[in-house]
């Protein structure tokens, strides 16, 4: 089935009032709308067709992308710019296939996302009938909850409650499977608004006791600073974060998923941490008495070795979910409850200030002997890091921007300044190539009025480069600059130091002309080898009117730096490869 | 708006690490602050755990799931009704030091149809039942070893002895080693089953789960 075919105006208008609820996919839809759902991303199929053709009624719209896991990086996007739920759909066997890795993707970073997937009908499943596969069964280690429906009387409460599931608590991915005698079957039940399972109650504010006893440590501590997680930006905590911070004047470091969730050209400031974080960071958070963690799990690319990370430091961990606080880094103060409540109950129990003269003193000694700063003598080929600072400068500071994994996402991370939460769109946990496009994508429909810039690798800009053609039929205006270096360079980076210099498998012997690539879909084309042109393609790459695709054939032996190799200490994060 | 563009490209630059300050104390590999001169790694210790979930396909999945994928030790599980209609209760015999029974009790209730979850204290009432099958040729000796052990002989033949024993882990233990002289034809054993003693209440359960 083609896109057209499920986007074809309606010929009625009267097809357009909403109609009752005849049957378990007019339950679907209908759960959906009930939840305002606006935006929906898929790919048709046999299984899952009763559900579309109920769509052809509906006023929400449906995106029809080039491959599955497009749909479920644009849903996920979507997700991430409005805080809502999004939605992805696809048949039954390959199509559920397909999102596997995009769910597993969004549950890793906590990102509201709810996957409707077709299934064969009940009294043939488990027969291994044509397009069956187990959905449940694969994604149930990768989700937050999933559900096989049985009953079409039921199957729209199951979709409100896996779209409650995935919003509320520890935000995550769900999945509905939807028999295809279950979504034709009849019922007039409208499932009416999404709520919550009994068995299901998420904290919100923290115990006041323990928060006393935190605010009491964080108010004696002489180097204090913040860990801001992707937490504080999912429970609408920056405001809070922010001048909790400013009033008492303590260091800010925010985790990769907490990037913006404070600013980075405010004083107090260290930017970000872990592996490629700054030197002024990973000093920091080594050094520190006291920590307060707010929405962070402590993931292994922020710690490093847990035996070295914070090791002088009391932790008050605030966060959502019980089973993230003393998981990986014991926490002194839990502090259980919703991010923007607890820091409102923390901010009103801190009877003082910490004095941190200092420290921020020492902080700002540490900026000025570790700047972020990257080499480019005159007759170097294009640093990357030059292409993030010009675009940065460029464009607005509510820009949204994706990426792809590996180097490119390292210097787009550590060299845009990010002043603004739900900006910074990429994949952390689960670090997946062929992220960026759809993301970009999924952030444009989310916010037509931003601008959208993907910072994509060659590779994985091959990863998912058919979604371009949805985004030329859908005209969105995104911009994709590919930091080109011919090769899966995070990989060879890697080979430099720890294999050797063998590049075994990640050099591309030829890639293809992604300018003329990105024309042959319908997309504009550009191309920069020097550092003249970039102000210029830049310019005229944003003002046109729709998606674009930059090629930047960037200097292909530029490497990421700082680096804590894995499982190392942050304090002794490496500058350069010999100190490695 | 970046803000670097007065910033010199020289590359990354400051004191190499060997000549930064240091932190002075360490965790171990729970990320427990400990004294550095002592490298203390907590011991494992047996327990029991109990859920109280409901009754929804997938949930023992998802339970034995949980398990494998965060390499929990697990040495039994066992799962029945209860009088409660629709929910049931998990047993779990673990084995892991403190803060993983501490993580295996957090990540259960996280799954969405677990209402309860806690760990029993160290005496907990708790029953397991092994069925043994042996040899046939000494029944006599079987049958007091049987009586022995307040078990039972569920099936008799001129070549198999099969009984039936109850009771602690230990006691099964101990049992099985009693017929191993007869020559152990096959074992099929239950796990263990437990709720708390005496008052105490096994799972903190709302009325509406009930
Ligand atoms: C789906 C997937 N496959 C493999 C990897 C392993 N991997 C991590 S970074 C990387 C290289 C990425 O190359 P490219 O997209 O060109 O970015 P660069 O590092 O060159 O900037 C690879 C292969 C991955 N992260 N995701």
């Amino acid at each position: 089935m083609s896109g057209e075919q499920a986007q074809a105006p309606r010929d009625t208008e009267t097809e357009r009032e909403p109609t009752a609820v005849t049957n378990g996919a007019d339950a679907v839809v209908r759960a959906l709308e009930n939840a305002g759902v606006e935006h929906l991303f898929g790919v048709q199929g046999g299984a899952i067709m009763p559900v579309y053709d109920s769509l052809y009624r509906s006023d929400m719209r449906h995106i029809t992308m080039a491959h599955e896991q497009g749909a479920v990086h644009a849903a996920t996007a979507y997700g991430v710019v409005t805080g809502e739920p999004g939605v992805c759909m696809a048949t039954s066997g390959p199509g559920a296939a397909n999102l596997v890795t995009g769910i597993a993707d969004a549950n890793m970073d906590s990102n509201p996302l709810i996957a409707l997937t077709g299934q064969v009908p009940t009294d043939v499943v488990g027969n291994d009938v044509f397009q069956e596969t187990d959905a449940v069964g694969i994604t149930s280690p990768v989700t937050k909850a999933n559900v096989f429906a049985d009953d079409p009387d039921s199957v729209g409460t199951d979709v409100g409650t896996a779209f409650a599931l995935a919003k509320h608590g520890r935000q995550g991915s769900t999945l509905v499977d939807l028999p295809k005698n279950i979504t034709n079957g009849e019922t007039d039940r409208d499932p009416g608004a999404p709520t919550l399972p009994d068995t299901y109650e998420p904290p919100e504010t923290a115990d006041p006791d323990a928060v006393a006893a935190a605010a009491a440590a964080l108010r004696q501590a002489e180097k204090p600073v913040i860990l801001a997680g992707g937490g504080v930006i999912k429970a609408d905590a920056s405001e809070e974060l922010r001048s909790f911070a400013i009033e008492h004047e303590i260091p800010v470091i925010t985790t990769m998923p907490g990037t913006g969730a404070f600013p980075e050209d405010h004083e107090l400031s260290l930017e970000i941490a872990g592996m490629h974080g700054t030197g002024y960071a990973n000093m920091a958070i080594t050094m520190t008495d006291c920590m307060l963690a707010i929405g962070t799990r402590f993931a292994d690319r922020l710690t490093g070795g847990v035996e070295t990370f914070a090791p002088d430091a009391e932790i008050i961990h605030i966060d959502i979910d019980p089973a993230e606080v003393s998981k990986n880094i014991e926490a002194d103060h839990p502090l259980i409850g919703d991010a923007k409540a607890v820091l409102g109950q923390f901010a009103d129990a801190m009877t003082g200030s910490p004095s941190t003269e200092a420290w921020l003193e020492q902080c700002d000694m540490w900026k000025q002997e570790y700047p972020m700063d990257y080499a480019a003598p005159e007759d170097a080929p294009v640093k990357p890091q030059y292409i993030v600072e010009r675009f940065d400068e460029a464009t607005d500071d509510d820009t949204i921007v994706t990426t792809g994994v590996g180097q490119h996402q390292m210097w787009a991370w550590q060299y845009w300044t990010w002043t603004q939460p739900r900006t910074w769109v990429s994949s952390h946990g689960l670090g997946t190539m062929g992220y960026g496009l759809p993301a970009a994508i999924g952030a444009k429909l989310a916010a037509p009025d931003r601008d959208v810039v993907c910072f994509d690798g060659d590779g994985s800009f091959l990863m998912t480069c058919q979604e371009l053609s949805v985004a030329v039929r859908e005209n969105l205006d995104i911009t994709v600059v590919i930091l080109n270096n011919k090769a899966i360079g995070m990989v060879r980076q890697w080979q430099d130091v720890f294999f050797d210099e063998r590049h075994m498998a990640s050099e591309y012997p030829w890639v293809p002309e992604f300018d003329a690539l990105a024309e042959a879909f319908g997309a504009r084309g550009f191309r920069i080898d020097t550092d003249d042109e970039v102000d210029d393609v830049i310019e005229e790459a944003l003002a046109y009117d729709g998606p674009s695709v930059v090629d930047v054939y960037i200097d292909p032996d530029e490497k990421v730096y700082p680096m804590v190799p894995s499982g190392g200490d942050n304090g002794l994060f490496a500058l350069t490869e010999d100190q490695l | 708006m970046s803000r670097r563009q007065d910033v010199q490209r020289r590359g990354l630059e400051g004191p190499r690490p060997e000549e930064r300050t240091r932190p002075i104390g360490r965790r171990n590999s729970q990320g427990i602050r400990i004294d550095p001169e002592i490298e203390a790694e907590p011991k494992p210790r047996r327990t029991t755990i109990s859920a109280y979930v409901k009754n929804e396909p997938g949930v023992l999945a998802r339970v034995s799931g949980l398990f494998h994928r965060r390499q929990f030790n697990i040495e039994s599980l066992t799962v029945g009704p209860t009088q409660n209609e629709g929910y049931s209760r998990i047993t779990l015999v673990v084995e892991e030091p403190d803060p993983g029974i501490e993580q295996i009790r957090k990540q259960l209730n996280r799954l969405i149809p677990v209402v309860h979850v806690r760990e029993l204290d160290s005496n907990p009432v708790a029953r397991e039942l092994v069925i043994v099958k042996v040899d046939g040729d000494e029944p006599d000796k079987v049958h007091a070893i049987t009586e022995m052990y307040d078990g039972e002989t569920l099936d008799a033949g001129p070549r198999t002895v099969t009984v039936q024993i109850t009771g602690s882990e230990n006691k099964i233990d101990d049992a099985i080693d009693a017929f191993k002289q007869f020559n152990i034809r096959e074992i099929a054993r239950t796990g263990q089953a437990a709720l708390a003693r005496g008052e105490e209440e096994t799972a903190r359960v709302e009325a509406k789960h009930t």
